[in-house]
């Protein structure tokens, strides 16, 4: 088992070069055109902005390996974030609040996990409708208000530094370690490799490739919710479409970052360059005062172009 | 339908017995739930709310009824609730700026259409899968209209453009009438038509579709382009209904789509499926949201709701398949 995921491992030489071309020219291209780029506090600024996409793109990875994809992400995202903020809103208390954001996101990722897994549905499409249940629900909850007034507590977190290191980072930087620790060191991981190479494999082999499609989707819900407890921090409330949008911006890092969408490989590294790369792109284009809109459009175009490469590589 | 049956060229009508048992199920449902629409809400048969639902529902039907084509040959389109978004803030700007209403409803359907080839270009040439192609366009076509609107609305249109969304004619809100073309449209070019049975064929099994002959590539685009400019239509029936145009319309329309689509019976595998049972998918949310709406539920409720009914309808789709195999 160990041997076969290695073998459906990617060689990163092969990979680094894409994502790598794409995260330079983007930085030579906005430290050139626009000022105050390339400045300690703004780079800074761009890796703090990125952590929340980090939380999501690392599981949307592994996701995406398994020939899967969760549309949900985002509107689960502001789903959690909305539950930190009104629970650590009630009790004072912001581990109350992170734990009822993680309750809710790994019980949406779980119910993605059972839809794609037990009932064979295609994953964009049961992701869509979970999509939909997660922004009603963040609607109903929220009575389509902000929630305000949350304690520091919850606010301090994204704010907070430790030995000079925000403390966002700080998390951002654990979770990759975690990630790369669980994909590439346990058993788990060459499970999750075999997923998306060679499910017949897992069942010859004794596993049940239900049960962990259902984990690696919980997985990514889990880490929705630990994302909403920053997307809360970081706004200082609790928005009803926080989290619009930003399963794409995680959807791109990953595409960006080399990851197959049709054969199973994934490489944690180009997601995590591919994070940056999207966050680089977002912050170039709001310091060059292009408005979000465009923002959106280019990330948009990002994926079609890294999308586009995927196929020729998979011709060559 | 039953003529149907004798035609050559027929990779899913071996479903067709199964088909139309499917029909007469999602007829009744329609029925029940009127049925206890009417007991619950005295309001509900009230001839203003049946021709609200009929005209709620032929909005939901334009888009749907291109995404059903695409859904046909296995694909999706995403992007079509966004691209009505972008066609009506561009035909109403065009109207605005030049005063004429033809001139606006050419621009909205060109620029669905447009959209539309470039799903296409993306799904044939560059070989990308549909769902992930239409789900970047989505965003790009976001981009594009918050951009260009920068958070303008525009407001006021012609009297006479307006009659297009709003007006009666016979008693019969206009898009009713529209509703019943397309619909027959719909359903004679795919069941009567080689075009029609050959996106049948690509959607039941594209590689014996290639083989024998079909030009693959150029129905994909077809369906694409076809599904786009039907968003453009919704997008001109849209702007003249509301009488304005905002960046953020798109929104709320994809999903509905996709839910009467697959509430309709067509499979998301592909090669399955009506553009008739697209209409009473429509109708069956339609009433649906239009109850809770009588039943004062706030809004808020809709999209929890819709996306249930997606994951419902595809899971029956799913079940009944496995049993007829």
């Amino acid at each position: 088992m160990r041997e076969a995921a290695v073998v459906s491992q990617p060689n990163p030489l092969q990979r680094i070069p894409g994502v790598a071309i794409v995260l330079g020219a983007l930085i030579i291209l906005f430290g050139a055109i626009a000022p105050g780029f390339l400045t300690p506090a703004n780079l800074s600024n761009v890796l703090v902005q990125s952590t929340i996409l980090t939380m999501l793109a690392l599981p949307m990875t592994l996701i995406i390996m398994t020939e899967g994809l969760d549309l949900s992400m985002g509107a689960v995202l502001t789903l959690t974030s909305l539950c930190v903020a009104i629970v650590s809103l009630a009790t004072k208390s912001m581990l109350l609040g992170l734990g009822a954001g993680v309750l809710v996101g790994a019980a949406f990722g779980t119910v993605n996990g059972w839809l794609v897994a037990i009932l064979g549905i295609p994953p964009f499409v049961a992701t869509l409708g979970t999509l939909g249940m997660a922004q009603g629900l963040s609607l109903i909850v929220s009575d389509a208000q902000s929630v305000v007034g949350i304690p520091h507590s919850v606010r301090d977190i994204y704010s907070a530094t430790l030995l000079g290191v925000p403390v966002p980072i700080l998390l951002a930087l654990v979770t990759y370690v975690v990630f790369h620790g669980l994909l590439y060191h346990t058993r788990f991981g060459s499970y999750v490799f075999a997923l998306g190479g060679n499910r017949e494999a897992l069942r010859y082999a004794g596993l049940s490739p239900n049960k962990l499609l259902i984990a690696v989707y919980a997985l990514g819900g889990t880490m929705a919710g630990i994302a909403g407890l920053l997307m809360t921090a970081r706004m200082n409330s609790g928005h009803p479409t926080a989290g619009l949008g930003l399963e794409f911006d995680a959807i791109a890092a990953v595409a960006v970052g080399g990851t197959s969408f049709e054969r199973g490989n994934g490489w944690l590294l180009g997601t995590l360059l591919g994070v940056i790369a999207v966050g680089v792109l977002r912050n170039g284009l709001n310091l060059v005062s292009l408005p979000s809109s465009v923002q959106v459009a280019s990330v948009g175009v990002l994926v079609i172009v890294a999308l586009f490469l995927d196929g020729l590589r998979s011709r060559a | 339908m039953t003529d149907i049956t004798k035609e050559a060229l027929s990779p899913p009508r071996s479903f067709l017995s199964q088909d139309a048992i499917q029909l007469f199920y999602r007829l009744l449902a329609v029925l029940l739930i009127c049925a206890v629409l009417a007991v619950l809400n005295d309001s509900f048969l009230s001839l203003g709310n049946i021709l609200n639902v009929l005209r709620q529902a032929s909005l939901t039907f334009f888009i749907a009824s291109g995404l059903t084509l695409v859904v046909l040959t296995a694909g999706l389109d995403l992007s079509v609730g966004a691209n009505v978004a972008l066609s009506a803030c561009i035909a109403g700007t065009v109207i605005h700026t030049t005063g004429s209403p033809v001139l606006g409803i050419l621009t909205g359907l060109a620029c669905g259409g447009i959209v539309g080839l470039l799903n296409g270009v993306m799904v044939t040439a560059l070989r990308i899968p549909s769902f992930i192609a239409t789900y970047g366009m989505l965003w790009v076509l976001n981009g594009l209209t918050y951009w260009y609107m920068a958070g303008e609305t525009l407001h006021g249109f012609p009297p006479g453009f307006r009659q297009i969304g709003s007006g009666y004619l016979f008693g019969l809100p206009i898009p009713v009438y529209l509703l019943l073309v397309f619909l027959g449209i719909g359903t004679l070019f795919a069941q009567r038509t080689i075009w029609g049975q050959e996106i049948y064929a690509i959607g039941a099994n594209p590689v014996a579709a290639r083989l024998s002959g079909i030009p693959v590539r150029r129905r994909l685009l077809l369906v694409y382009t076809v599904s786009g400019t039907m968003a453009g239509l919704a997008s001109i029936i849209f702007l003249s209904r509301l009488n304005s145009a905002e960046a953020d319309i798109g929104e709320s329309l994809t999903l509905p789509a996709i839910a009467a689509v697959l509430i309709g019976g067509t499979s998301l595998f592909g090669g399955v499926g009506t553009v008739f049972g697209t209409f009473i998918g429509a109708l069956i949310l339609t009433l649906v949201l239009n109850g809770m709406n009588l039943l004062s539920v706030s809004a808020n409720w809709q999209p929890l709701v819709t996306g249930i009914i997606v994951i419902i309808a595809v899971w029956l789709d799913m079940k009944t398949r496995r049993r007829a195999q």
